[in-house]
């Protein structure tokens, strides 16, 4: 029983950790967007408006809570809570560490390290559709129900690109446990010094499947007031909005896992540390690469305008999926020879 | 012992949503339901230490399949109460063609005997590797003729959607 209670108190902390990530990550990008746009950001709420996320909780509790009256109503909830309940399910796969020894035996910094670690990744990814979907055509409102319908086909569009990119790392890596894919990155043996096509690919996949700007068409103010989330209010439309944040960090997290090397960094094994102080370094080591991720997904939102719909769809169809396709192809090619 | 509750926990909601299906008044509701179903039916293939075929299941039934009938209720905004209601006698032929599935799936596996697999081996070959060295070393062609008529059935899928005459 101590595993399971180790899994379960492992996952909560993950859990935790996602959660005030996700919160933090608003004031963060709120201050990336006044450093970009030369200006303060938030800085009332405590000591350089380090409180503003608390504020900002606080504000969507005590909204009112409103439903619209011919609104499917279990839908209508069930909607925004599918969207954070399958955003926090992806990060049960990632290995966010070494093994820690706590009194002689080793425990895995990772929730489940299934042999299908990456299928199950595609699988919530490709479920994620479901809380925009309900929420959208359960307001009852044809700027809601033309917001999820363009996030639900911009998402399905870009997860075919997203998951022909990653077979490429699954060829390379020759397992589909994050686990492995992790252990074969020692050093400074990162795929993207092999995959820089597939983690370009992956990159710009991962901006349309969490609906970041320069996709963010879903919510496009000028003509679809606030797109899938029109109708909603007080925390549900917090929790859309939150889920975004959480998406963000995970995805930072796979594409870190998967591109960067997880937590491995060159010399970091050369240095002698203890088991418990090396996991700890490591995982700081993983969080500073997440944190880069999350800062570009800023970046890219405050540079960036957005796409029109027909260009979104192009890049898709036309250029991402042949391109991940010749990059599989090129792989088989290259694989082939050196065997 | 654990396994056992998980075990009926996923049959009753297997059954319960496949009920549902037909029950709702709602086109969407029953897409949903079914949905759910999909996912009982993944956990029941988790159960069997099959995560592979659960994940694909997901993967392509909830994650695509569903998806898309989801999108084409929406679309269409199909409610209960603009749907026409069925002559009687559609309903009853329904039902008697519906008692003799009931009763042809009742003889079958009357006649079928259950039992459990005694190959150890057999336990594991759920598992990616195990099917992968199946798939590619037994059944190779079958498998490769297959992945060949889902092609054909993109081309011509895409071929029907094509609205101007080529």
């Amino acid at each position: 029983m101590p595993v399971l209670l180790y899994k379960t108190a492992l996952a909560s902390l993950i859990l935790i950790m996602s959660l005030l990530v996700a919160m933090y990550s608003t004031l963060i990008e709120r201050k990336v967007a006044g450093w970009f746009q030369d200006r303060h950001g938030p800085n009332r709420a405590g000591p350089w408006g380090l409180l503003q996320p608390m504020a900002d909780g606080i504000k969507l509790f005590f909204k009112e809570e409103f439903m619209p009256d011919t609104a499917d109503k279990f839908l209508y909830i069930l909607g925004p809570s599918l969207t954070m309940l399958i955003a926090c399910l992806t990060s049960a796969v990632i290995p966010w560490g070494p093994d820690l020894v706590i009194g002689g035996k080793t425990y895995a910094l990772q929730v489940a390290d299934i042999n299908i670690g990456i299928l199950y990744i595609f699988a919530i990814v490709s479920i994620g559709v479901y809380g925009i979907m309900i929420g959208g055509w359960a307001s009852n409102n044809k700027y809601s129900l033309l917001g999820a319908v363009r996030a639900s086909s911009q998402m399905i569009s870009y997860e075919l690109a997203m998951s022909l990119s990653i077979i490429t790392i699954v060829m390379m890596t020759g397992s589909l446990s994050m686990r492995d894919i992790v252990d074969q990155q020692q050093g400074f043996n990162w795929n993207i010094f092999y995959q820089p096509l597939g983690f370009l690919i992956f990159l710009i996949c991962a901006f349309a499947e969490t609906n970041r700007s320069p996709f963010d068409l879903p919510e496009c103010e000028t003509e679809l007031v606030g797109g899938y989330h029109t109708e909603y209010s007080s925390m549900k439309l917090g929790f859309y909005l939150f889920a975004e944040y959480i998406n963000m960090f995970i995805s930072g997290a796979v594409m870190a896992t998967l591109f960067l090397g997880g937590y491995h960094f060159p010399g970091l094994d050369k240095l002698g540390l203890s088991p418990n102080i090396f996991a700890f370094v490591s995982f700081m080591v993983f969080f500073a690469k997440i944190t880069f991720f999350g800062f570009i997904f800023m970046w890219i939102r405050w540079t960036l305008p957005r796409f029109r719909y027909d260009q979104l769809m192009k890049l898709g169809w036309k250029s991402l999926i042949p391109l991940a396709i010749l990059n599989v192809v090129i792989t088989g090619i290259v694989i082939l020879v050196n065997h | 012992m654990f396994t056992k509750y998980i075990f009926f926990f996923l049959s009753v909601l297997a059954l319960y949503s496949a009920v549902m299906v037909l029950v709702s008044k709602k086109p969407i509701h029953s897409v949903l339901f079914l949905t759910l179903a999909f996912f009982a039916i993944a956990g029941h293939y988790v159960l069997l230490n099959a995560q592979f075929l659960a994940v694909v299941h997901v993967i392509v039934y909830a994650g695509a399949i569903m998806v898309l009938f989801l999108f084409t209720v929406m679309l269409l905004n199909l409610n209960a109460d603009e749907r026409s209601p069925k002559p009687a006698w559609v309903n009853f032929i329904a039902f008697v063609a519906g008692c003799m599935l009931m009763l042809t799936l009742v003889g079958v596996f009357r006649g079928y005997d259950i039992r459990v697999a005694q190959d150890p081996s057999l336990s594991q070959i759920g598992l990616v590797k195990n099917l992968g060295r199946i798939l590619y070393h037994d059944y190779l062609v079958p498998f490769e003729l297959s992945s060949v008529l889902f092609l054909t059935a993109m081309v011509g899928a895409v071929l029907l959607g094509k609205k101007e005459q080529l």
